[in-house]
């Protein structure tokens, strides 16, 4: 038996190798019957080469012993013990599958997790805010994705459809990160896409706007840019489209509409951070709104959101005079100021983006007005320069809610 | 008069608040643009154009510490070298920092290695308590490059301090060399600009020396 013994050890030792998965590993429960059988176990468990992981040693023969054994040896051990006569069973035939399934059960339950309390008082990368789109399109059956084009560097382009029913309703748009570097606006975005969401069924406003009007909602306009300033540089502002005859990269997005286009307040150096690109609409990320706009042919309003100075503005920016609508705008404007500051006190300033910031052609707003929506306007949201871009996260929501209550003014209005 | 929410009084609001955070600012007090209360621009022929402000500032420390000022900023005429002039006039004292001021003075001086530090604040937003002062300091040595750069075009805020590195001196002064990040609201760039700052408790902050970052292609 001694012989017998010495042989299959050498067999066992033989078989022994270097793993890193564990493939084939199975893992044996072994019932002893008696100390002669604890010894022999024992004696197995001091051969090192064999690499047997003990999940419970022999101690006494009224325990069992679990043991974990690499795939080579798994017939060797069972030869040995089956040639002692010591029982066995087998509790896990292949320790890998039971590894592989538990990672899949692990990723499947963090983003179950991560989609159902989504940290809109944290700043995201650009998947994880898709990964919320996904999450909120599928929680609510009036909210759709859909993607209305392609960045530059083939990034989708995704925009929340908030649609109750209907066929081509009265529509408003709502955009946010046309300039990527504004980061409280994508964030705010997303918090007001919940809300107006979660808000529908329960408050009158939202209900009744939904009721009567379509939605869309486009949280991340400059997704290269955006991306960038995770991965390279926090500041950067515009599209990461390259120039041809330049060593620059992109365009000011908010100075290549067509309107005003290549006039005072835009840039024809492709360097500079307000440079409006080599022709209107000639960024992408431009063309594909405009045509979705277009083609939809129902919008009463147009609102986009940038950061920072705490405006509200309407058109123009190209030239310095009133719109046709001055009056209605500037008091429609006014209000909303007005219910944002009732939130936290925070003031906006009201006018024409030519008097209250600068004089700037080819932006978004004066492209949509002068295409028929009368309802345009920009808003900078928070702050007036104390944190600027780099808005602490604790200001995400707050600076949401604000925001909320002066676009709910206005598309009340829009509504009505 | 001019309206407070249009952008040339806003402009010359900004260069009133860089000079005065150059002159009293310090790592305890940082003083913010509250409200433009009123405006009023005049033009001096052959000389310039003069703004006269009624503004409202208010200590980042402490949102309920305010203080009242008037200030006067004449942008030169057809100078690009010139910087405006700027008179500030407080009505009231500004709250004591003397305590704060003590502290971080011993506190760096006791510093083994000196203090260096970047991204302040990070790209979320984050400044780290011990580094508050540092930005505070900040905020002096960009007010006065902004004092000095500014023009009726411009804008200027800081966005960020990109590296700061404190030299040891063999004098009283504490000495930090800064790369700032100023953000130009009218263009819209963002330049890089080393400051050198010397701070005292008692004599305050003075730009030793200034320049724009050269350009990298």
């Amino acid at each position: 038996a001694n012989m017998k013994l010495i042989l299959i050890f050498s067999a066992l030792l033989g078989a022994s190798l270097c793993l890193e998965t564990f493939v084939g590993h199975q893992v044996l429960r072994i019932k002893t019957k008696n100390e002669e059988e604890v010894k022999q176990l024992q004696l197995l468990e001091s051969l090192e080469h064999l690499e047997l992981d003990f999940w419970i040693n022999p101690s006494a023969a009224a325990l069992p012993v679990d043991v974990r054994i690499p795939a080579v040896s798994v017939q060797s051990v069972k030869a040995f013990l089956e040639s002692q006569g010591i029982e066995y069973s087998i509790l896990i035939e292949d320790l890998q599958d039971v590894l592989d399934k538990e990672k899949q059960d692990m990723a499947e339950s963090a983003q179950r997790q991560r989609s159902s309390t989504f940290d809109f008082s944290a700043y995201h990368t650009l998947d994880d805010i898709n990964e919320e789109l996904d999450h909120l399109a599928s929680e609510y059956s009036f909210v759709e994705k859909i993607q209305i084009g392609e960045s530059y560097e083939k990034r989708p382009l995704y925009v929340l459809k908030f649609s109750t029913g209907g066929s081509n309703r009265p529509a408003i748009w709502l955009d946010a990160g046309i300039h990527s570097r504004e980061w409280v606006t994508q964030a705010s975005a997303l918090w007001i896409a919940n809300k107006i969401a979660s808000d529908y069924g329960t408050d009158a406003s939202v209900t009744s706007l939904l009721d009567k009007m379509d939605l869309f909602l486009l949280p991340v306009a400059n997704p290269d840019g955006f991306v960038y300033t995770h991965t390279s540089n926090r500041m950067w502002r515009k599209t990461r489209s390259k120039i041809r005859g330049s060593i620059c990269v992109g365009v000011d997005p908010n100075r290549n509409w067509d309107a005003g286009f290549g006039g005072p307040g835009a840039s024809s150096r492709p360097c500079s951070d307000s440079y409006h690109g080599p022709s209107a609409n000639s960024e992408v990320e431009v063309k594909s709104v405009v045509d979705f706009i277009k083609n939809h042919g129902n919008f009463k309003a147009f609102l986009t959101l940038h950061s920072y100075s705490q405006l509200l503005m309407y058109p123009y920016g190209y030239k310095c005079t009133r719109p046709d609508d001055y009056a209605e705008l500037d008091s429609l404007g006014r209000a909303a100021a007005s219910s944002i500051r009732s939130l936290y006190g925070t003031t906006f300033q009201v006018g024409t983006i030519c008097k209250t910031i600068y004089q700037a052609s080819g932006g978004s707003i004066d492209w949509s007005y002068d295409n028929g929506i009368k309802y345009s306007f920009a808003l900078e949201l928070r702050d007036t320069g104390r944190y600027g871009f780099l808005l602490p996260a604790n200001q995400i929501v707050p600076t949401a809610q604000e925001t909320w209550l002066g676009l709910k003014t206005i598309v009340e209005h829009v509504r009505d | 008069e001019l309206p407070p929410s249009h952008f040339p009084a806003s402009r010359a609001a900004a260069v009133a608040v860089g000079y005065l955070r150059y002159l009293r600012g310090g790592p305890g007090r940082g003083l913010d643009l509250r409200a433009l209360r009123r405006a009023r621009r005049q033009d001096i022929d052959d000389v310039g154009h003069n703004y006269y402000l009624e503004l409202e500032l208010e200590d980042i420390l402490d949102k309920d510490r305010t203080v009242n000022c008037t200030a006067e900023v004449l942008y030169h005429l057809g100078s690009k070298t010139s910087a405006p002039d700027v008179q500030v006039t407080l009505q009231g004292e500004l709250w004591s920092t003397e305590e704060a001021d003590k502290e971080f003075y011993n506190r760096i001086r006791s510093l083994e290695k000196e203090l260096v530090a970047e991204n302040i604040p990070d790209s979320h937003g984050r400044v780290p308590p011990e580094l508050e002062p540092i930005r505070l300091l900040a905020w002096a040595a960009s007010g006065y490059v902004i004092w000095q750069n500014s023009t009726e075009n411009t804008k200027f805020h800081l966005a960020q301090v990109k590296h700061v590195k404190q030299v040891k001196r063999s004098d009283e002064d504490l000495q930090f060399d800064y790369v700032v990040l100023l953000h130009e609201m009218v263009s819209q760039e963002l330049l890089p600009w080393e400051v050198t700052l010397l701070w005292h408790p008692q004599r305050g902050a003075r730009v030793a020396r200034d320049r724009r970052q050269p350009r990298h292609a």
